[in-house]
C-alpha cells in the first residue's frame, strides 16, 4: 500500500500531540492527520488542574476545540479511543476493540498515568489526580473543615495542599522519603520548600510509609508505618506518575526497562522506523544538559510536541532536540520556579530572605552552571536559564544575582545535591 | 503587528523572556514589561513562537494601527 497516503498518527491527545499537530501543519505538512485521544475531551491545560480548578475555576481550559482541530488544522479527530497496540511492520496503530488506523508517521504522545497507592481499591474518598475528571471529584471532595490527607510531597501533592488549605480544608502531607521533592529539586531545596508548608499550617509527615488505609466502604484516615494514624476524609495520592506506554509492549519499540519511558535518539525517534515520541513518555539524550532526560512538565511537551512532528515530516529539517528543562508551581501564593537539572554535583542557596520567602539556589557540576531554582524571584529564573543554555558557569550566575540583587546576601548554605549518574 | 499582553492571564512566568529578552522581561514583582510593542517584519516568526511558549496563553500579535 501507498504508505504516504496514511498520514501522520498522533497517538496522545493532550499538550504534545496538539503542538505536533500544530507544528506539522506550520512546517507545510498538507498529508492526511490522525489525533487519537483516550479522554473524551479536546485538549485541555493539566497545569490549572491542581491549582485554579480546585478552588475557584469551574471549567478546564481547553487548549484548542474540536472545531478547530477538524477545521482549521484538518485533523481527523479519534477522542475517546485508547490505543491498544501498535505493529511496526503493518504500520497501524491498533485501537480498543480492534479498529485498526494505518500510519506513514507516528508520533507517540500519551503522556503519564497517575501512581495509585497500593490496596486502595473500591474505597471511597481515595484520589489521583490526572484528567479533569480526577479534578472535578477532588474539588467536590474539598469542604471547609474536610480532613485532607496527601500522600506525596511531590509539585502536584503541594499545590493540592495549597488548594485544599485555601478552601478551608485541614491538611496533612504523608510523604515517604526523609525529604520532599529530592528527586526533582534535591534535597537541599525541597528542604527550604517545604518550609512554605509549615507557614501555611500544614503538617508534613517525613519518611512515613503508608500502611494501610483504614475506612470499610469509605476511607477515613491512613496507618503509618510506626502506628500513628492520620484520620482523612478524604485522601489524594501524588506519588507521581508512570509513562502510560504499557500498551506498546511487544510491538519492538524500546521502553525503559526502569520507567518505561520511550527511548529515543536525539531526534525523537523511537527504535522503531518512522514512530517517533514526544511529551511525557519520551526519554531522550539532551545534549546541552549532558545527560539523558525524560521531563514531565508543560513547556517540555510542548517542545518536544513541535519537534517531533518537523522531525518526523521533514527528514531533511530534523534537527536534534534539545532544551534546558523549566517548570513552576505555585504553593500558597508562593511561585516555584526551577530551570536545568538538579542531578548535579552540588547546590547552594545563593541569595536568601527569609522573611519575603524569597531564595535562588544554584547547582552546579564542575564549574558550569547545571540548574537553578527560585522561590518568588520571578525576575531572575529566566535570565538564570539562558545561562545554563549557553553552558556559562557558577561564578557567571553568581555575578549575575549579584548584580540584581535586591535583597541581603547571606554567605552561601552549600549542601549535597545528587551525585551525577 | 503589535505585541499584545492580556494582564488577567498573565502571571510573569517567563517563557516569552526565554524566548527573546529584546522584548520581554519580568520584574521582581513578576510584572511582564514589553520593551518592544512594534514587531517588524523579521521578528515576527520569533514573536509568533514568544506567543505559543505562554503557558498562560497571555500574549497575542495583532495588526497595529496604521501610522
Amino acid at each position: 500500500m501507498d504508505g504516504s497516503k496514511a498520514g501522520l498518527v498522533v497517538v496522545g491527545a493532550s499538550l504534545a500531540g496538539l503542538r505536533a499537530v500544530e507544528s506539522a501543519r506550520r512546517a507545510g505538512y498538507s498529508g492526511a492527520i490522525t489525533l487519537i485521544g483516550e479522554e473524551v475531551h479536546a485538549p485541555y491545560d493539566r497545569p490549572p488542574l491542581s491549582k485554579q480548578f480546585l478552588v475557584d475555576s469551574p471549567n478546564p481550559v481547553p487548549l484548542c476545540t474540536e472545531e478547530d482541530l477538524r477545521e482549521r488544522l484538518g485533523v481527523r479527530l479519534l477522542l475517546g479511543r485508547a490505543a491498544a497496540g501498535l505493529d511496526p511492520d503493518a504500520h497501524v496503530v491498533r485501537l480498543d476493540g480492534g479498529h485498526q488506523v494505518p500510519y506513514h508517521r507516528a508520533i507517540i504522545a500519551t503522556g503519564a498515568k497517575a501512581r495509585g497507592l497500593n490496596g486502595s481499591g473500591g474505597l471511597a474518598g481515595v484520589h489521583t489526580l490526572r484528567t479533569v475528571e480526577d479534578a472535578s471529584a477532588i474539588r467536590d471532595a474539598l469542604t471547609p473543615g474536610t480532613r485532607v490527607v496527601v500522600v506525596g510531597a511531590g509539585f502536584i501533592g503541594a499545590e493540592i495542599a495549597s488548594s485544599a488549605v485555601s478552601v478551608g480544608a485541614t491538611v496533612t502531607i504523608v510523604e515517604a522519603a526523609p525529604a520532599p521533592l529530592v528527586r526533582a529539586v534535591g534535597e537541599l531545596v525541597g528542604t527550604e520548600l517545604a518550609r512554605l508548608h509549615d507557614l501555611a499550617g500544614v503538617r508534613v509527615v517525613l519518611g512515613a510509609r503508608i500502611t494501610e488505609l483504614l475506612g470499610t466502604a469509605r476511607v477515613t484516615g491512613v496507618r503509618l508505618a510506626d502506628g500513628q494514624v492520620v484520620r482523612a476524609d478524604v485522601v489524594v495520592v501524588g506519588i507521581g506518575a508512570v509513562p502510560a506506554t504499557e500498551w506498546l509492549s511487544g510491538s519492538g519499540v524500546e521502553l525503559d526497562p526502569v520507567d518505561g519511558g520511550i527511548v529515543c535518539d536525539a531526534f525523537l525517534r523511537t527504535s522503531v522506523a518512522d514512530v517517533y515520541a514526544a511529551g511525557d513518555v519520551a526519554s531522550w539524550p539532551n545534549a546541552i544538559m549532558d545527560q539523558r532526560m525524560r521531563m514531565e512538565n508543560w513547556t517540555g511537551a510542548a517542545e518536544l510536541g513541535a519537534r517531533a512532528a518537523v522531525n518526523a515530516l521533514f527528514p531533511d529539517r530534523a534537527t536534534a532536540f534539545e532544551t534546558v528543562p523549566y517548570f513552576w508551581s505555585d504553593w500558597y501564593g508562593s511561585r516555584i520556579q526551577f530551570a536545568g537539572t538538579a542531578l548535579a554535583e552540588r547546590a547552594e542557596i545563593v541569595t536568601s530572605d527569609v522573611e519575603h520567602a524569597q531564595f535562588v539556589a544554584l547547582y552546579s557540576t564542575g564549574s558550569r552552571l547545571a540548574g537553578a531554582a527560585t522561590l518568588n524571584q520571578p525576575a531572575k529564573i529566566m535570565k538564570l536559564r539562558r545561562l545554563i543554555q549557553r553552558r556559562a558557569s557558577l561564578d557567571e550566575a553568581v555575578q549575575l544575582l549579584q548584580r540584581s540583587r535586591t535583597v541581603p546576601v547571606p554567605e552561601p548554605v552549600a549542601g549535597r545535591a545528587q551525585p551525577c549518574p | 503587528m503589535e505585541i499584545h499582553v492580556d494582564r488577567a492571564r498573565c502571571t510573569g512566568i517567563g517563557m516569552c523572556e526565554s524566548v527573546t529578552a529584546d522584548y520581554f522581561e519580568v520584574l521582581d514583582d513578576g510584572t511582564l514589561v514589553l520593551h518592544r510593542v512594534d514587531v517588524p517584519e523579521h521578528d515576527i516568526a520569533l514573536i509568533e513562537d514568544a506567543v505559543r511558549a505562554c503557558p498562560a496563553a497571555a500574549l497575542s500579535l495583532e495588526s497595529g494601527h496604521e501610522v
